[in-house]
């Protein structure tokens, strides 16, 4: 907020009242924002009121005539049944252990990163590629390698038989699918971490060295809690993006050997099988733990909302 | 010393992480059709069942996916410059006027980047279809908008704040029109900012799957991650991996070219518009 303060005089809110300037200012921001705005709430605030409204029928799209009110049922339906609740629990082991393995990994990347003086296009440049790849096409590239007909993991694996398949029980089929998640979005969380390293001042860095604090208390007592908000930034997101994992299942397993995850069970019911109104409640629920989980992060973690949503 | 091995030992583990798996979606692409029908495990394919560009020209002889791909490119393209514009009018407004309902605006935009997409798939299945949307270029366009938006309005919000608009009015003073001023030095200032955001927004539309097989029945707007999901072959349970893996190295090459040509510009706006640096 540099220059943009400078030429605006401080204004109270509300009781004096705004010269003509600042409230033409206000009108051209307003207008200059209303498109926006227009789009992101049409494709998602409009349907998701829809989903609302529509998850208290029971409509199925093939008979779309004998739409019925059925109040809360649909609700207590999913809620009461097991599927809903094991698919809630694979997703949440989906987000957990995939967000904790890339924290790590992605903060090594980073670090590696921050430090490397040569060839700093090339790992630039190859750390883009994952990111930049279609999903789908890295749920292939790992399922084709996790294939016991035609990929190299089981080769390349000492103590796993060449035989074993991996996505014929839930453990390895989760495992294999966890691989690919973790492998596309490492780097984009390394990149989210670099960032927040190269703002600990490295003179501070210097005079813990010179202290003669250790390598590890270096680590934790200083580079840790100086990228603080970098860090949990990097966490809301990937974990809410984990949580709503998808083109891996849909691609490597087609949710078969319970790897389903709640977003894959939603998807099922409204587009596979026409269950508009269950699957509108699924939706509803879906959104309703994505808050929850947002909630709980911004609460336990304390991350600084104002940071997250860019103010300057 | 340690610290320079280590540093070492760090570049090549990255190199190794991110550029094995491509390595090995290439070589799958180069193993004969026939030899996965029976199986060809192995990181290489293995003796005599190297296909050559077979694979390539096969997917490429494919209708379908030649279409997906023009899908693709057509559909990314119209939502990013789309959406790259009315990020810019938003950012310019977030960065450089005082007005109510700003925090609304970074709110929302926050709250959308978070939503959970397939959630709305139902709800915009039925909406579009009512609409006539359903299967068409823009029944996809305006959802990808909506989703990248957020993305544009924080890259380029970052990078409008970071530019000193006193030059415009310096400019002005040394006589310049305000057209001039506006062309000649905020043109060049704030066109970095609008590449990253146009990069990133494109990424995301080449990328996105859950609309792109819900919001679409045939190949006439079905894009490319859809279209490779689809392309079962004879039998589900044992798919044609090579003649995939060409599909899915050609659906790359777009992407590898992008990071070859604009790395710096892409780990700028990353950076810069997640974290503020």
């Amino acid at each position: 907020m540099s220059t943009a303060t400078v030429e605006k005089p401080a204004r109270g809110k509300g009781k004096v009242r705004a010269s003509d300037r600042a409230r033409a200012e206000n009108s051209l921001g307003q207008k200059l924002v209303a498109p926006a705005i227009f789009v992101m709430l049409l494709v998602t605030a409009f349907p998701m009121l829809r989903a609302l409204y529509l998850s208290v029928f029971n409509y199925t799209l093939t008979a779309p005539d004998d739409r019925e009110f059925v109040g809360l049922s649909n609700y207590i339906t999913a809620l009461t049944d097991p599927l809903f609740w094991r698919d809630t629990g694979v997703t949440v082991l989906y987000m957990l252990v995939t967000v904790s393995v890339e924290l790590v990994i992605g903060f090594v990347f980073a670090m590696v990163m921050h430090r490397v003086i040569f060839a700093r296009g090339l790992i630039r440049t190859s750390i883009l590629i994952p990111y930049g790849i279609i999903t789908v096409v890295s749920g292939f590239a790992w399922q084709f390698a996790f294939s016991y007909q035609n990929g190299f993991v089981n080769g390349w694996l000492p103590g796993i038989s060449e035989q074993f398949n991996w996505f014929g029980e839930t453990t390895p089929a989760v495992i294999a699918i966890m691989v690919s998640e973790i492998w596309k979005t490492t780097p984009f969380m390394s990149l989210l971490l670099l960032a927040g390293l190269a703002q600990v001042s490295e003179d501070m860095i210097e005079a813990a060295k010179v202290d003669g604090a250790s390598w590890t208390q270096r680590l934790f007592k200083v580079i840790l809690p100086n990228m603080q908000a970098a860090i949990m930034v990097a966490v809301l997101f990937r974990a809410l993006d984990a949580y709503r994992i998808f083109d891996n299942i849909f691609v490597m397993t087609n949710g078969a050997s319970g790897t389903e995850s709640i977003s894959f069970l939603t998807y099922r019911q409204t587009i596979e099988q026409f269950q508009l109104g269950m699957g509108s409640a699924l939706s509803v629920l879906l959104f309703l733990s994505v808050l929850l989980i947002a909630w709980l992060i911004v609460k336990l973690f304390r991350v600084d909302l104002a940071a997250a949503r860019q103010e300057g | 010393m340690v610290r320079k091995l280590g540093t070492a030992v760090g570049c090549l583990l990255i190199l190794v992480w991110c550029l094995l798996p491509v390595a090995w979606i290439i070589s799958l692409s180069f193993k004969t059709q026939e030899s996965i029908t029976v199986g060809n495990p192995g990181f290489l394919p293995a003796e005599g069942t190297n296909a050559g560009w077979q694979n390539y020209i096969d997917v490429w002889d494919n209708e379908q996916f030649r279409r997906a791909i023009l899908n693709s490119v057509g559909i990314a393209l119209i939502a990013t410059v789309a959406s790259v514009i009315l990020g810019t009018l938003a950012a310019y407004a977030i960065a450089r006027l005082e007005f109510k309902g700003k925090k609304f605006v970074l709110t929302t935009a926050l709250a959308i980047a978070m939503f959970p997409v397939v959630s709305l798939v139902g709800p915009l299945f039925d909406m579009w279809r009512t609409l006539g949307l359903y299967d068409t270029w823009p029944g996809l366009i305006i959802p990808y908008m909506s989703f990248t938006l957020p993305l544009a309005i924080w890259t380029l919000t970052a990078f409008f704040r970071e530019i000193p608009w006193e030059l415009e009015q310096a400019a002005q003073v040394d006589g310049a029109t305000s057209w001039q001023a506006f062309r000649k030095i905020i043109v060049p200032l704030a066109a970095p900012g609008v590449f990253t955001a146009a990069i990133l927004t494109f990424f995301f539309a080449w990328n996105d799957f859950v609309f792109g097989i819900s919001l679409t029945s045939t190949e006439n707007a079905r894009p490319i991650p859809a279209a490779l999901s689809f392309f079962v072959g004879a039998d589900p349970f044992n798919r044609p991996a090579s003649l995939l893996a060409a599909g899915a190295v050609i659906a790359t090459i777009p992407i590898i070219v992008i990071v070859l040509v604009f790395q710096r510009k892409i780990v700028a706006g990353l950076t810069s518009g997640a974290v503020k640096g």
